[in-house]
């Protein structure tokens, strides 16, 4: 193991970002703890709590419009963000990024502004049977509402979408498809620049929910060439109740605001409200302003790490982990897809995953147990529920260790 | 092994969930509830066969974690042959127990549910055990509703 070890810290020294991040020398039940449930949340760096820190003690007021001094320093600051956010995935312009409260509000405004203009009657979308809840009850109750039908691709036993079967459900009444790049719950690193292409082939647009790959994969949106992509700011090290809908500018021009109020208008009388100018369009209301700075705290953070670093270090752990947890018996990993990130699901025989989540809680090693809102994922696999251990680049291989040793004791217990 | 998870998992809790009783569909059944808790995904059907407010037989079928199978177990093991207030009472008690507001003496009168005195220290887990009385609760009610934990 040591060459393993020796390779790893030297492209990567994971004892030093742990020290970025002062929840992870906290200790639970008398054990060091060990957070393996970063799929759920991320554990956030001290520059991001500084940065929401300072916003309060030394920013705090409301942005756009303010004439005095705070007020234009906050809106700096929070248009700031946007401008992070839209180099770090390369959208051609700032108005392209769209705040929300995360991924799930994100693919709801596009379900609502997008897909009710254009929705109709008798059309078709296409989702996959490895979607989040997120991305198929906002699909499901549009269809609902237009009388339309949602189409699901299947997916193979290792987790990974048919194409052959995706490229057979579009027809010429398909006018939404809406994909995952990374599933939640097996880790399934999806084509989605092979699935983008096949879906503009057929002049179809696409949403990618990229809640799950945008802290684990670069992602750029003008090289995937997706309409609309959607992320969470606390997947990716930021606080929660902000994330980002990237949409192509020419299509969030034409689309109708999703909510109505103050600063998503350009001028209001009773008779006609003209609407503000994109993104400006989409973000009604006071929006989550430390949460946005916040974001773009964390997107520097990641950065002056870089991605290339962080996929190659998680892939690493993501293979020893998968290594170890194979040895056991009883355990059989769900998902074993060949393009694989961040996420370990697994069962083991005769023990439900709750008891399994109970018993690793008192060893000190976080993961989630149940269906993680893919349901669906669940009843294809025939399981009720997995545990997921899932990773950062801030876990180590120790760490692993005490996972696996952890899983002996639920193995004990169970005997 | 810590003694909370100790306390947890019993050797009378691993033994129902290892060997559940009454763990049959009951063809002659007049009550049915079906008992859900959709965040884990545990899932019991209860049967009942109530005769002059005596429950003469019960059952379950379905899925969940040990701590929610073995409640169910241990639930129509003792149910059996009570009546429907007695039942009732039991369903209040055991209610009292798993969440910790139960007074030391009445503990004792618990009998074999005692066993789940420990699920009061894992607060995530008190919906797990009182899973299947409220679907009998339910069942009794004669709701034959789909009952649910969240």
């Amino acid at each position: 193991m040591t060459t393993t070890k020796e390779n790893i810290v030297s492209v990567f020294n994971v004892e030093e970002v742990r020290k970025d991040f002062p929840i992870l020398s906290k200790k639970v039940y008398g054990k060091p703890l060990v957070y393996l449930d970063n799929a759920a949340t991320s554990q956030k760096p001290q520059s991001v709590i500084d940065t929401i820190d300072r916003y309060y003690t030394e920013l705090n007021s409301n942005i756009h419009r303010g004439v005095h001094f705070l007020s234009q320093a906050a809106t700096n600051e929070y248009e700031n963000s946007r401008v992070k956010i839209k180099n770090f995935i390369n959208a051609v312009s700032h108005k392209e990024i769209i705040f929300v409260r995360g991924a799930t509000e994100g693919v709801n405004l596009v379900a609502n502004s997008y897909g009710r203009k254009n929705i109709k009657e008798g059309d078709e979308i296409i989702i996959s049977t490895m979607e989040h809840h997120s991305n198929i009850v906002p699909w499901q109750m549009l269809c609902e509402e237009k009388n339309a039908k949602l189409r699901v691709i299947p997916i193979n036993d290792d987790g990974e979408i048919i194409i052959d079967e995706f490229k057979k459900l579009i027809n010429e009444k398909t006018k939404f498809i809406s994909v995952v790049h990374i599933s939640n719950s097996l880790g399934t690193v999806n084509p989605v620049k092979e699935i983008i292409e096949i879906a503009h082939s057929h002049n179809i647009p696409i949403l990618i929910d990229g809640a799950q790959a945008i802290h684990h994969v670069k992602v750029d949106v003008q090289e995937l060439d997706c309409d609309f992509y959607v992320f969470s700011g606390h997947k990716i090290y930021g606080p929660t109740g902000i994330g980002v809908l990237y949409g192509k500018e020419k299509l969030l021009e034409e689309m109708p605001p999703f909510m109505g109020g103050g600063d998503m208008i350009a001028s209001v009388t009773f008779e006609k409200t003209t609407y503000n100018e994109l993104p400006y369009k989409f973000e009604a209301g006071t929006p989550n302003i430390e949460g946005t700075i916040g974001l773009g705290a964390a997107i520097d953070y990641f950065s002056s790490i870089g991605i290339d670093k962080i996929s190659a270090y998680e892939k690493e752990l993501l293979v020893y982990a998968t290594e170890k947890l194979k040895t056991i018996n009883g355990l059989t990993i769900i998902g074993n897809a060949k393009n694989k990130s961040g996420v370990l699901s697994f069962v083991l025989d005769g023990v439900h995953p709750h008891d399994i989540g109970t018993i690793l809680d008192y060893e000190g090693v976080a993961v989630r147990t149940g269906h993680h809102c893919t349901q669906p994922v669940m009843k294809r696999y025939n399981i009720p529920a997995t545990a997921r251990a899932s990773f950062a680049f801030y876990n180590t291989k120790e760490e692993i260790d005490i996972l696996e040793k952890a899983i002996y004791k639920v193995i004990e217990v169970f005997k | 092994m810590s003694t909370e998870l100790r306390e947890l998992y019993q050797q009378v809790i691993l033994d129902h969930n290892k060997s559940p009783r009454n763990f049959k569909k009951l063809e002659d059944a007049n009550l049915f509830a079906e008992g859900f808790n959709p965040l884990c995904g545990d899932h019991f059907d209860i049967y009942v066969k109530l005769e002059d407010n005596i429950i003469k037989d019960v059952s379950f079928m379905g899925q969940g974690c040990a701590i929610s199978k073995s409640s169910a177990s241990i639930m129509t093991s003792i149910v059996k042959g009570k009546t429907l207030e007695e039942a009732e009472t039991l369903f209040q008690k055991f209610h009292e127990l798993v969440t910790g507001q139960i007074k030391a003496a009445d503990v004792e009168e618990m009998g074999k549910l005692a066993v789940f005195e420990g699920v009061q220290d894992f607060p995530a887990r008190v919906k797990c055990a009182s899973l299947a009385w409220h679907t009998l609760h339910s069942a009794l009610k004669e709701e034959n509703a789909k009952v649910t934990t969240e």
